[in-house]
């Protein structure tokens, strides 16, 4: 394999160049601009062998911008309270100039983030990504899923539809199956003895001021921590142990304005099935936006099937698929939070599925199969084959995790190279 | 849209309902009654098939509207102004056609019903139908203006196949007519294998002629289910519209942006 050419390797210092005179030298005398620009994008060296599966970082990021804008906009003409709350949506779909977009850019960029994060956790999955030294790095990432589902979950109550008022109702509930506390947390959380004004005010309050909040810090550890480790990549190799004479990885280039070009394409590619969502299936038949959602909140009238929105199907399958409500529950949340043990249940000596055994494979495989066909479950009605159906992939979607520990063990791994694999496209 | 994704065997079959043939030689018989909805064929496979670009059929659907629903119904996110410019309507043909006395143009489209009254009348008021079609989809309001059928135990003296026990009269029965459902008793085994009878529709027969006919009576409610559409998301028009540019400036800027890549990228071996 060729050397990287000389442009990549050089140091590409903006400190040694800064000027004396001007705004720019007023500004870098007081803030340390040009060492922050060299730390994170022209001195932060990424792995030149990045393929799809690495758009979806710099994916959840984008998103999470444009949920934040959107949701500016969006809090100056909600109207919070559960008399003003449906109304008002509906003012800023009809009403409001540009409101319509602003609410559809909204509400498809929720299922968009869950969309993005979960082909990054994929991604994560199928090269190791949260294997040591990177352990500190997935928690970080955890702990934004669900800050994420949090966000989510109390965003779905505020138009206060009639789906919101269920869903909130079934997903509140769970908190009541937890023993001795279960009943008076649930009334502490709703704050009245059913779903209410004060708990419509208390999730918007969550919504756009404290989970945001909560989000941004987690997003900035999630960053910090990924420049301290450096990203891995499809080979599961660790670049900063091949240098060059220049002390930059061999098989590193600097994120700006290499991977800043590359990734500015992929948010392109992004933006274009995002709007044809946006513009053409904002509803996206149901998914994006239930139909009974279109109807104001009813304590008296039930949808007829409650559904979560399809990031949160796996799990309310799940829950479903146990007869019994308490142990579902306990189920539902274990399912989630397995996620966390990953880099400890992981015992494989690689870290990518590109050098792992046939056992690993056929795990991820099937793990990946069962929360699709969970996901598709949960937005059925929860009866005969279904049911069965949803004990079955329950059962392998823990054995993924639960047996994690015995087949990457004994299973033979292939060697990995010493060097990335890379083809420079002609 | 919903109203594209549709089966063929189902367009065959409206097309072939709507080609003159009337509307209940369409019904396969077995078609469960009720609102259950899992049956195949009958009156559940009945679909609205309505262009919310289709401008003559929407002002259409407005004077139907007006003209038989807004006694009862209201639109309450709807303004008379905004009606008419989306719909091409001018001023003077809303003033005279559309607006009630004593209506202003930038009025919300209310029923002039008292609340306490229609609640005493129907046991419930009758809904506001801004967002009927987005909450139970054009085709249930399609289908349940097309099922009505006379049943004396009712304080209407009608039913309804779609919506079982429904409070609401068949103020279209001027013009469709009165309908009598035919049902069939059905033995069917239930999950523990015993036998259940139950009441299936089998056809509707005509009782009392209206003043359309079956095609003209389809068409009288595509127009009011579009319109009904069209009220549902008045921005659904320009949306689309302006979908398209959004999406070829996405693709030209994408495409521009892959060329900056690859000329950048050049140098990485």
């Amino acid at each position: 394999m060729a050397q990287p050419a000389s442009k990549v390797g050089t140091p590409n210092s903006g400190v040694a160049v800064a000027p004396k005179k001007g705004l720019r030298a007023w500004f870098q005398k007081r803030l340390p601009v040009d060492e922050f620009v060299e730390d994170q994008l022209t001195g932060y060296y990424a792995p030149k062998n990045f393929n799809f599966w690495y758009y979806f970082g710099v994916l959840s990021l984008v998103v999470l911008v444009l949920q934040l804008v959107t949701g500016i906009f969006l809090t100056m003409f909600y109207k919070v309270g559960e008399a003003t709350a449906f109304d008002s949506v509906e003012f800023i779909m009809r009403e409001v100039e540009w409101g319509w977009l602003i609410r559809y850019l909204h509400s498809t960029g929720a299922s968009a983030f869950f969309v993005v994060v979960y082909l990054h956790m994929f991604r994560a999955l199928l090269y190791g990504s949260y294997k040591a030294p990177r352990e500190l790095l997935w928690l970080f990432g955890m702990a934004i899923y669900l800050a994420l589902m949090a966000e989510a979950f109390m965003g779905y109550v505020l138009p206060w539809g009639n789906m919101s008022f269920w869903g909130a109702q079934v997903i509140v509930n769970l908190f009541g199956t937890i023993p001795a506390i279960g009943p008076g947390l649930v009334e502490w959380i709703r704050g009245d003895y059913g779903i209410a004004d004060a708990t419509l005010n208390r999730f918007f309050a969550l919504h756009v001021v404290a989970i945001p909040l909560a989000l941004l810090l987690l997003v900035t550890l999630h960053l910090v921590a990924l420049r301290r480790v450096g990203s891995s990549n499809p080979d599961g190799i660790e670049i900063k142990e091949k240098l060059a004479a220049n002390g930059k990885p061999v098989d590193g280039i600097p994120f700006h304005p290499y991977y800043t070009l590359k990734d500015l394409v992929g948010v392109g590619v992004f933006f274009i099935l995002f709007s044809i969502i946006v513009f053409f299936v904002p509803t996206l038949g149901g998914l994006f936006l239930e139909a009974p959602n279109f109807e104001p909140a009813n304590p008296l009238s039930t949808p007829e099937h409650i559904a979560p929105v399809w990031y949160f199907t796996p799990y309310y399958a799940i829950l479903r698929a146990v007869p019994d409500q308490q142990l579902g529950a306990l189920l539902m949340f274990a399912s989630v939070a397995l996620f966390l043990f990953l880099p400890w249940l992981d015992r494989s000596p690689v870290k990518s599925m590109r050098y792992r055994g046939w056992m690993s494979r056929t795990a991820l495989a099937v793990f990946t199969v069962s929360f699709i066909v969970l996901m598709y479950l949960g937005l059925q009605p929860a009866e005969g084959l279904y049911v069965l159906l949803a004990r079955i992939f329950t059962v392998l979607y823990f054995a993924f995790f639960l047996l994690m520990p015995i087949y990457t063990r004994i299973e033979r791994v292939k060697p990995v190279p010493e060097r990335v694999t890379y083809h420079a496209h002609a | 849209m919903r109203t594209h994704s549709r089966a063929l065997a189902v367009v065959v079959m409206l097309s072939a309902a709507l080609a003159g043939a009337p509307s209940w030689a369409a019904d396969e018989p077995g078609a469960e009654a009720g609102h259950g909805g899992h049956g195949g064929g009958g009156w559940q496979s009945w679909r609205a098939e309505n262009e919310v670009s289709n401008r003559a059929s929407l002002q259409r659907g407005a004077r139907n509207f007006m003209a038989y629903c807004q006694g009862c119904h209201s639109l309450k996110y709807v303004r008379y102004s905004r009606l008419g410019e989306d719909l091409g309507i001018p001023q003077e043909q809303l003033d005279q056609f559309l607006l009630p006395p004593g209506a202003k143009p930038a009025d919300y489209i209310l029923t002039t019903m008292p609340y306490a009254d229609a609640e005493t009348w129907f046991g419930k008021a009758p809904p506001d139908l801004s967002l009927i079609a987005r909450s139970r989809g054009v085709d249930y309001v399609y289908q349940f203006l097309k099922t009505f059928y006379a049943d004396p135990a009712k304080p209407t003296g009608v039913n309804n196949l779609r919506l079982e026990g429904t409070a609401m009269p068949h103020v279209l029965s001027e013009l469709q007519g009165v309908q009598q459902a035919v049902f069939k008793t059905v033995e069917t085994h239930g999950e523990g294998g015993q036998a259940q009878s139950a009441r299936v529709f089998e056809k509707f027969e005509p009782l009392v002629p209206g003043r359309l006919s079956e095609a003209e009576y389809d068409a009288f409610v595509r127009d009011t289910v579009n319109f009904l559409d069209y009220v549902g998301e008045p921005t659904q028009l320009k949306r689309k519209a302006l979908g398209i540019w959004v999406v070829l400036f996405l693709g030209v800027f994408t495409w521009l942006a892959y060329l900056l890549k690859k000329e950048y990228w050049k140098d990485v071996h």
